[in-house]
């Protein structure tokens, strides 16, 4: 019998309805691999042993009086440490949120609680979700398990190491310019960036609040929509959030692909894709349309400034969101002879480098005399990206790409070089700038056994769609890989 | 020499006395312990998110459509960027080129002239907290520390920007009075200057009379009374113009005005504008105003006290006291309309109820006197049978006990003597008493009936009417 700490949602919830595991074994399970793997992995900040036990417990007394709450009743996840947590410490991995702990839960939370998940603790992260490789951590990088010497990706890169590694069964993770896909992608697993506003951001530390969207980081299509389920739908909290129906995307899973009308984007192809990346990828839209799909080449002219556009607005976002963090009422404090020198040299010791770089790329962007060809260029070239996607959905049901130009790269690869790093969101940014869906899935490794992610796109509450396609893409890969480090470690067990 | 003409304009914050604050459910209330009122979102907790006040907005929509402004059918917030201690997100949720309410005027009234204030703009903006300077003589910069306290962070505010239409300090109080007596009409503040729930700041520049283009303004901040604004606006309109005289220019800056001083002091330089880094806020949805719901707001107003002033003025109650009368307490303006209704002249009225009525219901407030009950007594006062000192005296009475005037009057003793008979007995006695005085005033020395009367009046023991009785000394000192 496979490790408990290895099966999907849906396998581990038979198991816990049969009797065969109890959730306190699934917790067990999970929390031996992480002491096998933190170690060199590093996939947590925080591990949260006596609340996840205590949750876990409460689940199998639920059970035993057959009042299970549902699919993820005494499920182990995992959440990236930018989801507040009332009384469980939230760093963003900042030095500037050290040791700090919310008084509340964000709705994410609350709802998985609700549900019945056990969360087994903090994933790192790229400092507030900033980054493309989780070695923007104030606490150190997290590294592939299917390469320690590689990257997981970022920023999520945390909680899809953890996916990977087994030290979570699933996991959630926050997606503003490809944060829970590329991760996914690099480390194949599945991660699935919903329509903005399906999830509440309420309670998630906010980066870029126009583009933030809370997704689901899984070992399945099925077990990506199952977490996404239990936590989407209207939350008063959240201005922004979407007031009517979320999709019903589960009817979809089964039907295949025939007649679905798929548009490969031709921006996202070329120079610097990798060959095993274009191949892959090109090799699934084939067995796509083998399976009865209306492939097209499509082309969106805006995909190819999306980057350039991103990287202003979100940058301007930041120099706002995270102007709170001056050592006032909560985390970091470095006193000063004034209230201005004190938070001045709070900010100048709690942000790492990247954080500081956006902040001041965002304060740049938004000053006045360059803020209508800083910001102001940017915001009309999402609203043309907004357009083009319009026009091509008329098209096509659903677009797909690769998730990244590349597989995991080696720790250190990008660090001196940020517009390097930034490139590596080029598949992922324009669903971003869209508020669309997208969704990654793992399709096949490179010759050096790394992971390679397929992307699908769909319109604005396309959920349906988009896991129709998705299931597919699944069954046609048959990704059934698993990292060396995990025989490894279970070796050791 | 130049001929200097001043140029004002007012900014005002109103806060809004909603039930809740202006992106959260924590209540809006004075006077409470510090940080008692406060949430993760009014404290700008990491992950906290706004949600925008409906009945704040109604209320600025009711303030636009009072100031005839036009109300913006979609209207965008922004994030004003900027540090400090007390602002916790380190950002304001406010409006910069997307106002609620845009275009409008109030008429004030100065001296018995209606002047039209242009209104640029009225917007909805979320309060900062306090900080409380310890020591120091409670100065930031002298301060040895500093406590915050946020139970008014995010309350509603209202800003109202005025066009640069004010031309004197007298004008600029008017414009405040007159404004500050409109949100109380609405009902959506408790637009106290004392309390700081409805704040003016003034924009003052001066330039030669005639010239075309705007001087260099100051902004002035701390004035805590209509008073004080107006000394404010008048000393820095008296600073500027000695700059000027003297040779130097005026620097646009914040000043500060320290009512003890009875002068302003600069608090920062200001060179062009302030950068705040203005852009849309993500976090809230465009606000969209339904032609029908402004409709609704809009025929739902109450009577506006410009308005009513012009109805008062219209009923032939003098300018200067139609203003005071349009201002005052409801309960002192439905006297007034009953008595005009029972038949009292309106102008007599007008000045009894903001003058004699205001005084004693300030002393002695009641609600005991009805407007029926003052046309009583003004009756009486016009019939000649109450003096109008007699008269004051029976109101305070009537306030005190909601008696009628004719049954004060009489339990007073108030009541003037008009039985000619008994005036008439009363002087044939006073003029057979004094011969000398008949003898002079015969001889022509007229100025003689004044002492006569006031020999009558003594004699009927004040009661008499003063009118009869010259009436009737001068009848018999013929005859």
């Amino acid at each position: 019998m496979a490790d408990l700490a290895d099966l999907t949602v849906a396998t581990a919830g038979e198991r816990l309805a049969t009797g065969e595991a109890s959730a306190a074994d699934l917790l067990d399970a999970v929390i031996r691999r992480a002491s096998l793997t933190e170690a060199e992995l590093h996939c947590y900040v925080t591990i949260d042993h006596d609340g996840a036990r205590r949750a876990a417990e409460e689940s199998d007394h639920r059970r035993s009086r057959k009042e299970s709450r549902g699919p993820l009743d005494g499920i182990p996840l995992a959440l990236k440490d930018n989801f507040c947590t009332r009384g469980l410490e939230t760093t963003c991995s900042s030095q500037i949120l050290s040791g700090y702990r919310p008084p509340y839960d964000s709705t994410v939370v609350a709802r998985l609680r609700d549900s019945g998940a056990v969360i087994v603790g903090k994933t790192n992260l790229d400092e507030f979700a900033m980054g493309s490789s989780t070695e923007n951590s104030a606490f150190g990088p997290t590294r592939n398990p299917w390469n320690p010497e590689r990257v997981p990706g970022g920023s999520s890169g945390g909680s899809a190491a953890a996916v990977a590694a087994g030290s979570a069964l699933a996991a959630f993770g926050s997606d503003t310019g490809g944060s829970i896909r590329q991760p996914a992608a690099l480390c194949g697993v599945v991660g699935f960036k919903p329509t903005y506003g399906l999830v509440s951001r309420f309670g998630l530390v906010a980066f870029s609040s126009s583009f933030d969207q809370i997704g689901p980081l899984a070992r399945s299509v099925a077990d990506a929509l199952t977490l996404f389920e239990a936590v989407a739908g209207h939350d008063p909290l959240d201005a922004t959030s979407y007031p009517g129906t979320v999709p019903e995307a589960r009817p979809s899973l089964e039907t295949g692909v025939k007649d679905v009308r798929i548009g490969l984007v031709r921006e996202l192809s070329g120079e610097g894709y990798e060959p095993a990346v274009t191949a892959a990828t090109n090799d699934m839209v084939a067995q796509l349309e083998a399976s009865g799909a209306i492939v097209s080449e499509v082309s969106l002219p805006s995909f190819a400034i999306a980057l350039s556009a991103y990287y202003l607005i979100a940058p301007a976002e930041v120099s706002a969101n995270l102007a709170r963090f001056d050592g006032v009422r909560y985390g970091l404090r470095v006193t000063g002879e004034t209230v201005e020198e004190m938070m001045a040299r709070s900010r100048a010791e709690g942000f790492g480098p990247e954080a500081t770089r956006r902040i001041l790329l965002g304060t740049y962007a938004l000053s006045a005399g360059y803020y209508d060809a800083f910001y102001g260029q940017a915001q009309r070239v999402r609203t043309k990206l907004i357009n083009e996607l319009a026009n091509v959905f008329e098209q096509v049901d659903v677009l797909v790409s690769p998730a990244s130009p590349t597989t995991a790269f080696e720790l250190g690869a990008k660090t001196q070089d940020p517009l390097a790093m930034y490139l590596t969101d080029v598949c992922t940014i324009p669903a971003n700038l869209a508020g669309t869906p997208a969704i990654s899935i793992p399709v096949g490794l490179d010759a050096d056994g790394l992971p390679i992610g397929f992307q699908v796109m769909g319109p604005a509450l396309g959920e349906a769609r988009l896991f129709q396609v998705a299931a597919e893409v699944e069954r046609l890969a048959t990704f059934d890989h698993r990292p060396e480090i995990l025989a490894a470690a279970s070796d050791r067990l | 020499m130049t001929d200097w003409e001043p140029v004002v304009g007012i900014e005002v914050h109103v806060e809004l006395k909603t039930a809740s604050k202006m992106f959260c459910g924590c209540a809006v209330s004075f006077g409470e312990e510090p940080n008692t009122n406060i949430c993760p979102v009014c404290l700008g907790l990491p992950g906290a998110l706004p949600v925008a006040n409906a009945a704040a907005l109604e209320s600025i929509v009711r303030i636009g459509l009072a100031l005839h402004c036009q109300i913006a059918p979609q209207s965008v917030f922004h994030r004003k960027n900027y540090f400090y201690a007390d602002l916790p997100k380190n950002f304001q949720v406010s409006q910069f080129d997307s106002p609620v309410a845009i275009n409008g005027w109030l008429d004030i009234n100065l001296d018995g002239t209606t002047n039209r204030v242009g209104i640029e703009r009225a917007h909805m903006e979320e309060d900062t907290g306090k900080s409380l300077h310890q020591g120091g003589g409670g100065r930031i910069h002298s301060a040895t520390s500093t406590r915050l306290d946020f139970n008014r962070s995010g309350v509603p505010l209202v800003e109202i920007v005025s066009r640069p239409d004010l031309r004197s300090a007298a004008e600029a109080r008017a414009y405040a009075q007159d404004l500050r007596a409109l949100i109380a009409e609405l009902d959506v503040s408790d637009a106290r200057m004392e309390e700081g729930s409805i704040r003016f700041d003034a924009n003052v520049s001066v330039r030669p009379v005639g010239a075309g283009e705007l001087g260099t303004k100051v902004e002035i901040k701390n004035m805590n009374s209509f008073r004080s604004l107006e000394r404010a606006v008048a000393s820095e309109i008296e600073r500027q113009i000695a700059l000027l005289e003297g040779g130097s220019r005026v620097i646009q800056e914040t000043r500060h005005w320290d009512e003890e001083a009875g002068s302003t002091r600069s608090m920062r330089i200001k060179e062009g504008s302030s950068d705040y880094r203005y852009f849309t806020e993500p976090d809230l949805l465009p606000l969209v105003f339904a032609a029908d719901t402004v409709d609704r707001l809009h025929s739902d107003l109450p009577e506006l006290p410009a308005d009513r002033r012009s109805r008062f003025e219209g009923m032939g109650v003098e300018a200067g006291t139609a203003r005071v009368l349009a201002m005052a307490d409801p309960a002192l303006r439905r006297i007034f309309t009953e008595a005009v209704a029972a038949g009292s002249d309106p102008m007599t009225t007008a000045i009894w109820v903001t003058g004699e009525l205001t005084a004693v219901l300030r002393k002695t407030p009641s609600s005991k006197v009805a407007g029926v009950g003052l046309a009583g007594l003004l009756a009486m006062v016009k019939e000649g049978k109450l003096s109008s000192s007699a008269a004051k005296e029976v109101l305070t009475e009537m306030v005190a006990s909601g008696d009628e005037a004719a049954v004060v009057a009489e339990r007073l003793d108030l009541l003037l003597v008009s039985d000619t008979n008994a005036i008439e007995a009363a002087v044939t006695e006073v003029l057979a008493a004094q011969p000398d005085a008949v003898a002079r005033y015969r001889s022509g020395e007229e100025k003689v009936i004044g002492f006569l009367v006031g020999l009558v009046m003594r004699s009927t023991g004040g009661k008499a009417d003063p009118k009869l009785v010259n009436e009737t000394l001068r009848r018999q000192l013929v005859g």
